[in-house]
Order: C-alpha cells, then structure tokens, then sequence
C-alpha cells in the first residue's frame, strides 16, 4: 500500500509532466517547422510573386489575399455576431427563442469545415456565381464569415456579460432609452472584449483551408476585385507542398508556414494585451 | 420616426443577426440533403451506410470503412489526448507557480492557433516514419505487411490528440477553476491533501465541465480534414489494428471533391450528410448532458 | 489614459477595415484598352490541378504581349473545369483526363494542349529498375505483393495510388488496369502529387504513379516494358502511359479566349509547355 505522502508525490510529478509534456509538443512542432522553415524567410520570400506554381518566388499575393480574406470575413461576421451577441445578452431572458438561437449557434460551432466548404461551393459557388462570380474572394468570406459565427457571438456575449447591470440602470434612469443605453454605455464597455473576440477569431480565418478549397479558387494572381478569386497562405502551403512536391516547393512550403506561425503568434499576443487591460479595468 | 419605432427597427434587426446562425444551420443541412439525398435514395439507406465497398468511378458506394474509420481515429484521439488535456489543466489550475504557467497557457494558445495543414505536414514527415521505423524494426513478425507503412490509425489519433489539446486544456481548466473555493479549503482543512482534494473533490465537482470538453474535443477530431488526410493513409477497408491505414467521413469528401463528377460528388455530398447527422446528434448530446451538469450543479 | 487607448485601438481598427475594402471592393471591372492587337478583356481558366501550374506558366507569357487582356487562373479540378466550361462559369475549363461518357454529350470544344506521361516512381534505394506492363499492373491490383516477385529485394510492396477521380488515376487505370480490374483495396490513397512523392521518398518498399513533369532525382522512374518515361518516349509512342491536357470551350470563344488558345498552340507557348511537359506541336 502506498502511503498518501507518496501518492501525493507521485500525483504531482505525473501533473507537472503533463504539463511540460504539453509545452513539449508545441516545442516539436514549432521547432520542426521554424527548423524547416527560418532559413527560406526573406525581405524577397515575403515581396515576390511566386512562380513556377510557387515552387520558386515568393508569397507576396497569398499574404495580399490572407488579409483582404480576412478583413472581409470580419467585415461580414463581426456586425451578425455581436449583434447576435446583443440580442442574447440585453433583449431575452431564456425562452424558446433564446433556445433555439442557442442550439443553431452551437450547431454551427460544431460542424466541420469541410460540411462548410460543401456547403459554401454548392450556394454561394454554384447557386450564387451571377453574383459572387463563382470561386471568388466574396463567395470564401461568406463561407468563413459563417465559420467563425459562433465563436463571435460566444466572445462578445462574455463580454456584454461583464458589463456590471448598475449601467445599465443608471443609464435608464437617467431616461436613455434601451438602444440609447446599448449604444453608449453597454458597448463601449464591452469593446476591448469584443475586440478580443475579434482578432482570436482572425487566428481560425487565417488558419482554414478545407473550406476554402472549395470556395476561393486558389488563383495565385493579386486579387483586384473582392470578385477574382485568390489564394491565402494556408492554401498556399498545402498546394506548394502536396500539389507540386518538389524539394524547393517543400521548402517554400515551410517558410509560408513560419509566416504563418509568427502571424498567429503576434495575434495571440496582441489578444491577450488587450484582454489584460481589459481584465484589470473591470476588477 | 419616433424613438419607440426606431427601438423597434433595433430590436428586429438584432434579431435577425441572432437568427442567421439558425438559418445558416438549416441552409448548410438543406444543401447538403438535397444534393446527397438522391444518390441515398439511388444506392438504398442501409447499401449505402452498410456498404463496404467505395468505387465511385464503377458506381459502388459504401462507406461502412468511412464511419468506422472516423470513430477509431476519433476514439483514439480521445484516448491519447484527454487524459493529457485534463492533467495539464489541473497542473495549470492547482500547482503551476504563475511564472510556469506564465509559460504554458501561451503555449496552448498557440497549438490552438497552428493551422491544421502544419500539423498534417508534421504528422506526414516525423510521426508516420518514427511509426514506420517502429514497424518494421520491432513489431515486423507480429504485423501484417500492410500494417507496417507508417499510415495509420495510430497516427492519425496521435496528430489528432495534439490538436484537440487546446480545446479539451482550456475548457478543462475554466470547469476546475470554476469549483467554489469553500469546496476545496473545507477538504483541506479535514486533513486531505492536495492531491486527495483534487480527485475525490475538485474533478467530481468539475466532471460536467470536463465531460463539455471530452465532447467539444470529440467533435474537433471528428471534424478535422486535412490533418487527416495527410496521415492517415485514406485506404478503404474497415480497420481491424490500430496500425491499420483508414479514411475518414471528412477525409472522402476533401480527398475525391476536386476531381469528383455526376454521381460522385453526389454521393460526396452524401457523406457531409452522415457526417451532418454525426455532429448533430453529438450536439444534441452535448447540450442535455450540459442540462444535467447545470442540473446537478 | 485607458478611454484613450481604447479609443485608439478602435480608430486602428477601422482605419485597417477601411483601408481593406477600399483595396479589396473595386468591384469587376471591365478593361477599355487597346493595344496593337486590338484585343481586351478577361479571360477565365478553371479546372484540373495538375494543369494549372502549366497555365500560370503560360498566362505569365502571354500577358507580357497582351496587356489588356487578363486571364485568371484557378484549380477545382477537371471535373469542375468540365463543369465550369459548360455552364459558362469559366471560358476555359481545364481538364487533364478525357472526358468521360456524360460530358462527352455537353457538346464542348476539346483543345490538346499538351502531354503528359505517367510515371511509375519507386524509391531510389529499390535496385528494380525494369517492369513489365503485366508487372505493374499486377502490382497495383495487388496480385504481386512482394518485390522479389519481380527480381527485387524480399520486401513487401507499399502501393500508393491517386484518390478516385483523378485525371492521373483515371488514365493509369484505362491504360494499364485495363477495364475491369481494380486498384489494391489495401492500397495507401493520397490526393496529391506531393504525398505520393513523400509516401515513396519516405517509404522503401513504396511504389506509386505520378505526372512525368514531377519526377526529380528524390525518387526513381522505373523503365515500363524496357522503355524509359520520357518525353521522346511519349511522343512517338513507345512509351504507353499517358493523358492529355485539355482546354475546353462551349460554343464560339470569345475573342479574349481565342487569342490566348492560338497563344498557348503558338510555337512560343508549346516551348513553355516542352519545360516541363509534352507539346503537341
């Protein structure tokens, strides 16, 4: 039998294991790309355009097309689901209605994206081409735009939550009316936590690729029109590597993926200043 | 207009927003039904989800291998990454001094953030042929030849455990934080120790939490796409070894929708509805056993 | 100090949206320039993968001569290229397998462009060097299991072939499976040229096919029949697998469209498609 002492003594080394395992895996993963990948970065990886089907060349348009790309997603999803987010927090109490919202919302969340990509090539590809011209930048942040939905209306709901309610009701009181309030006070407030929400949500955009690949076209040109279809970094890296498969292209392929990863790194970190500062403001 | 109008016009719009996610549900299910359901009709129901055998180009589809396959890789993720997950969140919640977990909740953030096609790459070129090594170097009289190739159930669970990491760690530890802390000074105070405190007080009072993030978990490995396909082999046979090469429900659509024509696509379109109907039934799941944890609670 | 750092971010934020749409929301637009040719206009390529890095190619080309006129290139794959072309989605679909029973009825104008050979790739440790045509047909059904069946080393053979639909497969199926026999159930499927390529470079005992154009010194051709995979061997037909590249247009192209096909059949475009594939010409 083993005495507490020792079980205690085993169970917390087993614990801090996990832990550094955890840490362990990124350090692989990160390592084995940054390894793969750091030595290709350059002023030229970053400014050219690729060629040869990006096997040689740069990455200058994909990084161009990764944030028109994203800047609409946003654009599209940020004013549904905060206002969805408002619709939750300020104008229902639990009903059917506030069920039903729910349960779509976590549908949502929990289809996979290749189901969107099916989805999006079938409506906004196919059914919608008068319109979004078929494979187009347009037809790829609608699809995203839907994606990353729930997760904005989950976001901004937390931090219209944090909101205290006194005011609201000093707003009320002072005879504002219920939009007026919303408007003035409640959003403000909540802001930097939507705002989180926001730019964590920009890591999902940036990362997709099943969906895209049914919806955006994958062109390598400079998109001029949120019309033409384009191609974003990691599309780019998937093609580069499993489409063309050279060595160069490999190589290519990893240093799109070390742009990558130092984006969703600076992202995160900014995230989480914001959300700092917005922690300490509110306790 | 008078302000009483205006607040009117507000409320509806918001409301449609908050509805765009129900519909957006019920357009993806009534696409993907109406361009699948004809080849189900076509083929039989029980043909189709029973089938063993997957030709779309000679007009054969099965996809029996798909829905074992998804279950075993997703099983095995669950299996390899949760026991991680849930003691790496109690290590964060209850031991990690602030300047380790300064380090450790970062790090999470960022597996969370690494686009799934990196983690594929990753799984291709270190997991599969460390695996294929071990195949053939130590377990070749025991496995089949088929078996020793690296592609496999095993290695899919093994990319698929890392990236469900972030998702079952963070909700995890918000469930275990979330544990008032009268709870856990009266066990102490009786004379438990930490470690007594934890798993006879703690993780039963957070069991409905870490139970949502066995489920979200579960619904990321189920979903994910392209981490799949680059490891996982994508043969279609019903995998009888964990060491077996498998393809899932996601990795049918992405890996045959590019060249896919006629028929084909529709019975693509077909597997999203299985797929569909998985993720569905799961949520639903999900959301009465988030009833009873608030029940209990 | 808080409310303005706020108020900063937010004005950040916007500015950067802002900026975005201003960038991104141009909307089509329709090219009025002449130049010597006296043609404009845009021109739209979708389909086959496999194609699309040989139409980039020649896109870059041809725009250095017709600068009014743009061609926008994307993939989909053949099927949705076939798709594309007939339903007027794209003005050229591209398509690297022949058409099959169904959309030989669309009615499409099928262009050759190029050719391309299919080559069968072993990794560069397996000393086999020579297959017959029975061999690797009987290799890919699985009825050959080991490489000592065919003089080669006692070892298990790892077959990889392309996803069901693919241009590649579609061909190597017609030409060397012939009709009724099928693929290896056991066999490891990849979507993409490159996993094949990684499967065999990684893999030993691996044996896959993939486009000629593809083949570097990372993994070894082997011969077919006693002849080797090359361009040369395509051409005059010694060499039995391979497929066409095709364009595909419904109806009467435009003048945009027509100007790039005579382009890419010009003795200029089919020097680009001899770097790296099989010209017609």
């Amino acid at each position: 039998m083993i005495s507490v002492k020792t079980s205690q003594k085993i169970a917390k080394t087993a614990l801090w294991i996990a832990g550094f395992s955890t840490v362990a895996i990124l350090i692989l993963v990160i390592g084995y790309v940054l390894f793969e990948g750091l030595h290709v970065l350059s002023w030229d990886f970053l400014t050219e355009n690729p060629r040869k089907m990006g096997s040689k060349g740069g990455i200058f348009p994909t990084i161009v097309a990764t944030i028109y790309f994203t800047a609409l997603t946003l654009l599209i999803a940020t004013p549904i689901g905060v206002g969805a987010a408002i619709f939750l927090t300020e104008y229902t109490r639990d009903g059917k209605v506030t069920r039903l919202i729910r349960f779509g919302t976590e549908a949502l969340a929990g289809i996979p994206s290749i189901v969107f990509g099916l989805f999006g090539f079938a409506f906004f590809v196919i059914l919608l081409e008068p319109v979004t011209h078929g494979w187009s930048l347009i037809s790829g942040a609608l699809t995203g735009a839907t994606m990353i939905l729930p997760t904005l209306v989950r976001t901004s709901e937390e931090a219209l939550k944090t909101v205290p309610v006194s005011y609201r009701e000093g707003s009320l009181a002072l005879g504002a009316t219920k939009w007026q309030t919303i408007q003035k006070v409640v959003l403000p407030s909540a802001l930097p936590g939507i705002i989180t929400g926001v730019i964590l949500s920009i890591g999902r955009v940036i990362g997709e690729t099943a969906a895209l690949m049914l919806t955006l076209g994958g062109s390598l040109r400079l998109p001029e029109s949120v019309f033409d279809p384009a191609r974003t970094m990691s599309m780019h890296l998937y093609l580069v590597a499993m489409e063309v498969g050279t060595k160069e292209a490999t190589e290519k392929a990893f240093g799109t993926a070390t742009v990558l990863i130092i984006t969703i790194f600076i992202i995160n970190s900014v995230a989480n200043q914001i959300l700092k500062r917005f922690i300490a403001k509110s306790s | 207009m008078d302000y009483k109008a205006k607040e009117k016009v507000y409320e509806k719009i918001l409301l449609i927003s908050a509805f765009i996610s129900v519909i957006t549900v019920v357009l993806i299910g009534g696409f993907i039904f109406t361009e699948g359901l004809p080849i189900i009709k076509k083929v039989g129901l029980i043909d189709f989800l029973l089938g063993k055998e997957w030709y779309p180009t000679k007009d054969v589809f099965g996809i029996l291998p798909m829905i074992v396959g998804t279950f075993a890789v997703t099983f095995g993720a669950l299996i390899l990454g949760v026991p991680l997950g849930v003691a790496t969140a109690i290590f964060l919640a209850e031991f990690a001094p602030p300047r380790v977990s300064k380090f450790v909740r970062p790090a999470v953030e960022l597996l969370a953030g690494i686009p799934s096609v990196v983690y594929g790459l990753f799984g291709m070129v270190i997991v599969n042929e460390l695996l294929m090594h071990i195949e053939r170097t130590y377990l070749a009289n025991i496995l089949r030849p088929e078996y020793q190739r690296g592609y496999s159930v095993l290695s899919a669970s093994i990319i698929l455990a890392i990236m469900i990491l972030p998702t079952v760690i963070n909700i995890s530890e918000d469930a275990i934080r979330s544990v008032p802390h009268e709870y856990k000074e009266a066990s102490l105070a009786l004379g438990a120790t930490d470690w007594q405190t934890i798993y006879k007080v703690i993780i039963p009072a957070a069991s409905s939490g870490i139970i949502a993030a066995v489920v979200l978990g579960m619904g990321r490995a189920l979903g994910e796409t392209m981490a799949v396909i680059m490891v996982a082999g994508n043969t279609v046979a019903i995998p009888d070894s964990i060491f077996a090469p498998v393809r899932t429900l996601t990795g049918n659509i992405a890996i045959e929708m590019g060249y896919a024509a006629g028929d084909h696509v529709k019975a693509l379109f077909a597997t999203g509805i299985v797929l569909f109907v998985i993720i569905m039934v799961l949520n639903t799941v999900a959301s009465f056993l988030g009833k009873r944890g608030a029940g209990q609670s | 100090m808080l409310t303005f750092k706020k108020s900063k971010l937010a004005v950040l934020l916007v500015l950067v949206l802002a900026a975005a749409v201003a960038a991104g929301c141009g909307g089509p637009e329709e090219k009025n320039g002449e130049n010597a040719s006296g043609v404009s206009g845009t021109v739209k390529v979708a389909g086959s993968t496999s194609v699309q890095p040989l139409s980039e190619e020649l896109v870059a080309a041809f725009e250095e001569q017709y600068s009014d006129v743009t061609v926008n290139v994307q993939g989909g794959g053949s099927s949705a290229g076939v798709e594309a072309a007939n339903s007027g989605t794209a003005n050229l679909g591209a398509s690297s397998r022949e058409l099959n029973g169904e959309e030989k009825e669309y009615g499409l104008t099928e262009t050759v462009i190029a050719r391309d050979g299919i080559a069968v790739v072993v990794n560069t440790e397996n000393n086999v060097t020579d297959l017959t045509l029975e061999q690797v047909k009987k290799i890919f059904t699985g009825e050959i299991k080991n490489w000592n069946e065919v003089g080669g080393e006692n070892k298990p053979i790892t077959v990889i072939v392309r996803e069901a639909g693919s241009g590649t497969r579609g061909a190597f199926e017609e030409i060397v499976l012939g009709g009724d026999a099928k693929f290896d159930a056991n066999a490891i499927i990849q979507n993409s040229t490159g996993a094949i390529k990684k499967g065999v470079i990684s893999d030993p005992n691996a044996v896959g096919f993939i486009s000629l154009g593809s083949v570097d010194s990372a993994v070894k051709a082997v011969k077919v029949d006693g002849v080797e995979a090359s361009a040369e061997t395509v051409i005059n037909g010694s060499y039995k697998i391979s497929r066409p590249f095709l364009y595909l247009t419904k109806g009467e192209p435009d003048a945009a469209t027509k100007v790039f096909i005579d382009f890419v059949l010009s003795e200029e475009g089919q020097q680009i498609v001899a770097e790296e594939f099989i010209p017609v010409k």
